[in-house]
């Protein structure tokens, strides 16, 4: 055993086997590490093979395994603990340390084989869930509260974990709906198309039933980019990428010609990692991407993958995406099958393949650094940059990381070229944006336009308001409340920034005066108490004094002049002083709520 | 000259090494702060083999464990030099420039095929060649030890055997690569240096050489004996025979730590007069006729303290002794100062700039040099000398610098002394936890969460056999006694070997259990191999 057991527990028969079969099968994903089974071996009694090399190679498969134990009993054991530290030699606190870090892990049976976790966040909040959580509660059902699960469109969202079986999310649910999901009945019918599909590039095969198996995908254009794509030379590629001026898409709006330049010019082997965490509250438009298109975001990365000399892809998606999540193994898989990654990718002799790595509930593992270290084996803890991904990333190799709809623009960039696609949008924003419409409209849903079209056009593809519209939150709970004055102000990364607020991931979610805002702005704030990973103290501290102040404003009716001296000095601290974006964002919302006057509507 | 008692690398080239070699060493436990650099070598990317009877904590950080047999270290080096011989792995151009006696050698291991080695050792024989492969192929590597080679009764020849195996390969004398004896105590390297060891004056000097002694004889004024005198074994011999009968026992505590120990406690208890200078009640200071409670070395004293990477460093007083204790050395000097009025009470600093001048490997080092440096490694002779990071450089020299070349020796294996049996069917060994220091003197003193007392480890094939589990109380008996103890089921032992530490004298005494054995070389008892019986406790309720 490692040197400080916590206890002698040993796993049970299906913890033991659940924990070794997870590490004893190499993935066909995983080109890069030459290492499967336990990290100790014997051979007999007298001879082990252990030591850092066999450790380090293995130290990544922590996160699947204890996804593979939650999995088989419904929780993290003692037992079980020490059988993942026997298997990888990590120390028994160190793998309950990565464990505990995850929302989605808990230690003690929950009593029941499923657990209903109903997200009571931003958008779902304002439609009914917490009468529905009270609903399932009184049902004996085991539920737990959930922040955002990225089905905004579609609120309320249930996202249920189970033992054994399949996860399930839940859309516009039901207490009905819910446990048709846990009797194996539900069906999830797809929603209309809410834009004419003509209008439409990134989401022209979404929502197209026949786009979604690879013949489909390439009856509609499908590996056409690729092909365009190994037809230059890498430098080629990137000098599109380049010259198309593209930015992310996540929310931070880098630019991806000069990321991948700066990988492409390190020594390798390097690394291309997808951020498909998207858990920004109001946001959902990657998981749409996924589960309706997922050939698009797998051709997007072979293009990558060639242009930068990287042969490992991996794709990071929240554990709360479990059918995008079916969706894109599945199309990997055909994709693999179909010699399109592997070894000699469609015959153009590059190596490329892409390995799926869950994430277990936790907003700050969108951090691109955090990621990385969650993909690494570690608790999501976001490092200190420089260095940068791209000099030292996923395991210390140069890295480019880019957001899915990023990716999926790089199909569009391959088929027009740089020169037109720059040509669409204004200014330095280039191309079309996703833009996640939620809360008070008709048709709530992703919508895609050409950067430039004013928020009130946006609206209005979206059926207009539902009742008279108090504020919208642009760019989620790190974003910021704008007022209804804004309807004229284009949809561009410098006009908004000019009017003071920030695109940010693209959410737009509508508030109407049926809202009550002390409660709104309070759970923001409790979001930013829950997801900051703790590590430094401006955030850590900073978020939870927060959180009290707007619980003391919600629920003690505390003034809110005097509570306001005090958030603008913890959001000058968090903003100051922080590692990460986290705690830099973290009191932007709430004080732009306020600035509107939104805050202390019962005093 | 080749053998001189010091680790002939610095701690800074195991951080730089391509492959460390633990050969019966749980550094990680008894050495932490060396193991440290071991591991950084480790992120550098060397590699660690582990050879030891069982899996030790150190043993789990390393890419390769060999659990040979107890005892077995001279018939696996053999075999690994047989097997380099017969791979040609040797460095030719190193043996013939820098050795002798190769062929003497060759002859001697030629029995030693992996099919031989495999069944002393109970190691596969692939394991074997690929240890062999491993050492003679790496660009720079270094052998290390501690107890697991020289607690047998065939611990110096152990240590030759090793020694035998870095000149067929090349790995001694140059940078990164070595052998390295880690030494147990903060100082023990150091008060060998100094001279308390029967045979050496101050600076490793033997006390046969005519000119040596008449150097120091000068220096003290004094006569000295041309005869080495005894080391510990033969005094505890001499003593039994009642030619010694007064002895001054200096922060040792022999009424714990002698292998088969009731022996010893009863040799002590015959003495005419003895006199302990510690720093707490030992079980030694209570068998004593006068007790001089003397100063804690670490922070109630002023002087110098030598490593195992032979640094000389400074050590600072930041504590007055409590009550009536005094400083080691101001307790030798009154005792001196009875004995020959007018010693005076020469300080630290006196006593250190004496040494300076019959020391020449110390010649160098004033104190204001050792501590501008950060201390200094041996030999550094003169005061502009920068210390000496490895030795035996000479042996890479054109002409070897005057010296004889290097010497392989012949080593044969014996097994150990106390065999199993029928009656006594399982083996012990013994070593150290992290937390403890041997007797406890040093450590008990105060608590720790990590320390648990006394078990006997057993694997759990043995244990089921035996119907005990961890936490059972067992009889456990040798051929000299037998004591109380209690279980710890513990995978990591293979079958067959049991073991424990001494720790805890007070409440399981292990010595009394233990072989006097000892190595006629270096005095040293076989502590790691004793042969035990152990049956559950019958408890008398259930009876």
């Amino acid at each position: 055993m490692p040197e400080i057991a916590v206890t002698d527990a040993r796993g049970t028969e299906a913890e033991r086997n659940a924990v070794a079969d997870s590490i004893a099968i190499q993935s066909p994903g995983l080109i890069t590490f030459d290492a499967i089974g336990p990290a100790l071996l014997f051979d007999g009694d007298r001879v082990a093979r252990s030591g850092a090399e066999r450790i380090f190679n293995r130290r990544h498969l922590l996160l699947p395994v204890l996804h593979a134990l939650r999995d088989a009993i419904g929780h993290i054991s003692q037992g079980g603990v020490n059988e993942i530290a026997q298997a990888l030699q990590i120390p028994p606190a160190e793998v309950f340390g990565v464990a505990s870090f995850y929302e989605l892990f808990t230690f003690e049976a929950a009593g029941a084989d499923d657990i209903v976790r109903v997200c009571d966040d931003t958008a779902c909040r304002i439609s009914g869930a917490l009468a529905l959580s009270s609903e399932l509660a009184a049902d004996g059902r085991v539920v737990h509260a959930s922040p955002c699960l990225g089905l905004c469109e579609q609120a309320p969202a249930v996202f249920v974990q189970r033992t054994g079986e399949q996860h399930v999310s839940v859309r516009s649910a039901t207490k009905a709906k819910v446990d048709e999901a846990l009797a194996g009945t539900m069906t999830t019918p797809v929603p209309p198309v809410p834009q004419d599909r003509a209008d439409l590039t990134l989401l022209a095969r979404v929502h197209d039933p026949l786009a979604v198996d690879y013949d489909g995908y390439v009856a509609r254009d499908g590996y056409q980019a690729l092909a365009k794509a190994v037809s230059m030379t890498p430098v080629e590629v990137i000098a599109h990428v380049s010259d198309a001026g593209l930015t992310g898409r996540g929310g931070a709006g880098f630019p991806t010609g000069f990321k991948w330049s700066a990988v492409a010019g390190e020594d390798g082997p390097r690394h291309l990692v997808v951020n498909a965490d998207e858990s920004e509250p109001g946001t959902f438009k990657d998981r749409v991407l996924i589960e309706h298109d997922p050939y698009s975001l797998i051709e997007a990365m072979t293009i990558a993958g060639y242009a930068l000399g990287a042969e490992q892809g991996w794709i990071y998606i929240r554990g709360e995406y479990p059918e995008a999540t079916r969706s894109l193994k599945s199309a990997i898989a055909e994709a693999r099958s179909k010699g399109l990654l592997g070894d000699d990718v469609g015959g153009y002799g590059f190596c490329f393949d892409i390995e799926v790595r869950l994430g277990a509930g936790a907003y700050i593992c969108g951090e691109e650094t955090a990621l990385l270290n969650s993909i690494e084996g570690y608790r999501g803890e976001p490092r200190n940059k420089p260095p940068f991904p791209t000099t030292s990333g996923l395991f210390g190799r140069p890295t480019a990381i880019n957001n899915v709809e990023t990716m999926v623009n790089v199909n569009q960039i391959m088929m027009l070229g740089g020169d037109a696609f720059a040509k669409l949008g204004e200014g330095r924003s280039t191309g079309t944006k996703l833009f996640c419409l939620s809360g008070h409209v008709q048709r709530p849903g992703v919508y895609e336009v050409t950067y430039g079209a004013t928020l009130g056009e946006l609206l209005d593809l979206a059926g207009g308001v539902v009742g008279n519209m108090k504020s919208i939150l642009m760019g989620g709970a790190a974003g910021s409340f704008i007022g209804p004055d804004m309807l004229d102000v284009p949809l561009t990364i410098e006009a908004s920034r000019e009017n003071g607020f920030s695109l940010g991931s693209g959410v737009v979610m509508v508030l109407n005066d049926t809202v009550d805002f002390d409660d709104f702005v309070a759970r923001i704030a409790q979001f930013f108490g829950d997801e900051s990973c703790g590590q430094c103290v401006p955030c850590r501290v900073g978020t939870v004094r927060q959180s009290e102040s707007l619980l003391r404003i919600r629920d003690k009716g505390a003034r809110v002049e005097e509570e306001r001296v005090m958030l603008d000095d913890f959001a000058k601290v968090m903003a100051d002083a922080s590692i990460c974006g986290l705690g830099h964002t973290a009191s932007g919302a709430i004080l732009s709520a306020f600035d509107l006057g939104l805050i202390g509507g019962s005093q | 000259m080749f053998g001189a008692g010091g680790g002939t690398v610095s701690y800074e080239e195991i951080e730089t090494t391509d492959l460390i070699i633990m050969w019966g060493s749980n550094a990680r436990e008894a050495h932490p702060i060396f193991f440290h650099h071991a591991l950084t070598g480790v992120r550098n990317g060397a590699k660690m083999i582990s050879v030891d009877p069982r899996r030790s904590q150190t043993a789990k950080f390393a890419d390769l464990w060999l659990g040979l047999n107890v005892g077995t270290d001279i018939a696996l080096a053999n075999g690994v030099g047989k097997c380099i011989l017969d791979n040609n792995l040797q460095n030719d151009e190193f043996i013939a420039h820098s050795t002798q006696n190769l062929e003497a050698y060759r002859e001697s291991i030629d029995e030693w095929t992996l099919a031989r080695t495999a069944a002393v050792t109970g190691l596969p024989e692939y394991a074997i060649a690929e240890l062999a492969e491993a050492y003679a192929t790496a660009p720079t590597a270094q052998i290390c030890w501690t107890l697991g080679i020289t607690e047998h009764h065939t611990g110096a020849e152990n240590v030759m055997a090793l020694c035998n195996l870095s000149l067929l390969t090349g790995h001694v004398g140059r940078y990164g690569s070595g052998l390295v004896p880690v030494r147990g105590q903060n100082n023990v390297q150091g008060g060998g240096d100094m001279g308390a060891l029967p045979n050496k004056l101050t600076g490793f000097q033997d006390v046969t050489d005519n000119k040596i002694r008449a150097k120091f004889e000068a220096a003290w004024d004094c006569t000295i004996p041309a005869e080495p005198g005894l080391h510990l074994t033969l005094m505890f011999e001499a003593m039994e025979r009642g030619e010694l009968t007064t002895v001054f026992c200096i922060g040792e505590n022999p009424a714990d730590s002698e292998a088969d120990i009731n022996h010893a406690r009863k040799v002590l208890e015959g003495l005419d007069m003895l006199v302990v200078q510690d720093i707490f009640l030992t079980r030694t200071a209570e068998l004593a006729d006068v007790v001089l409670p003397a100063s804690a070395g670490w922070a109630e004293t002023e002087g110098t303290v030598t490593n195992s990477e032979r640094r000389v460093q400074r050590s600072r007083k930041a504590l007055e002794p409590p009550g009536d204790a005094k400083d080691d050395l101001e307790i030798i000097n009154m005792i001196a100062d009875r004995m020959s009025p007018g010693w005076g009470n020469p300080s630290a600093g006196d006593m250190w700039e004496e040494v300076r001048a019959v020391s020449p490997m110390h010649g160098g080092m004033s104190w204001e040099r050792l501590e501008e440096h950060g201390g200094l490694q041996w030999p550094c002779p003169t005061i502009d000398h920068p210390g000496t990071l490895f030795l035996h450089g000479w042996l890479w020299e054109p002409d070897l610098a005057g010296r004889d070349p290097a010497p392989f020796t012949v080593n044969e294996w014996r097994p150990h002394v106390d065999q199993v049996d029928d009656y006594y069917p399982l083996l012990m060994t013994t070593g150290r936890v992290l937390d403890s220091y041997n007797t406890g003197v040093q450590s008990d003193g105060y608590n720790s969460p990590i320390r648990s007392g006394e078990t006997l480890d057993m694997n759990p094939t043995d244990a089921a056999n035996l119907g005990v589990e961890t936490g059972s109380r067992v009889e456990v008996s040798s051929r000299r006694a037998t004591i109380d103890m209690t279980i710890r089921v513990q995978p990591d032992l293979p079958v067959g070997l049991t073991f424990t530490t001494y720790h805890f004298a007070d409440t399981t005494d292990t010595n009394q259990l233990t072989i006097e054995a000892w190595d006629k070389k270096s005095g040293t008892a076989e502590f790691k191999a004793t042969a035990i019986n152990v049956e559950p406790k019958v408890n008398v309720s259930n009876a």
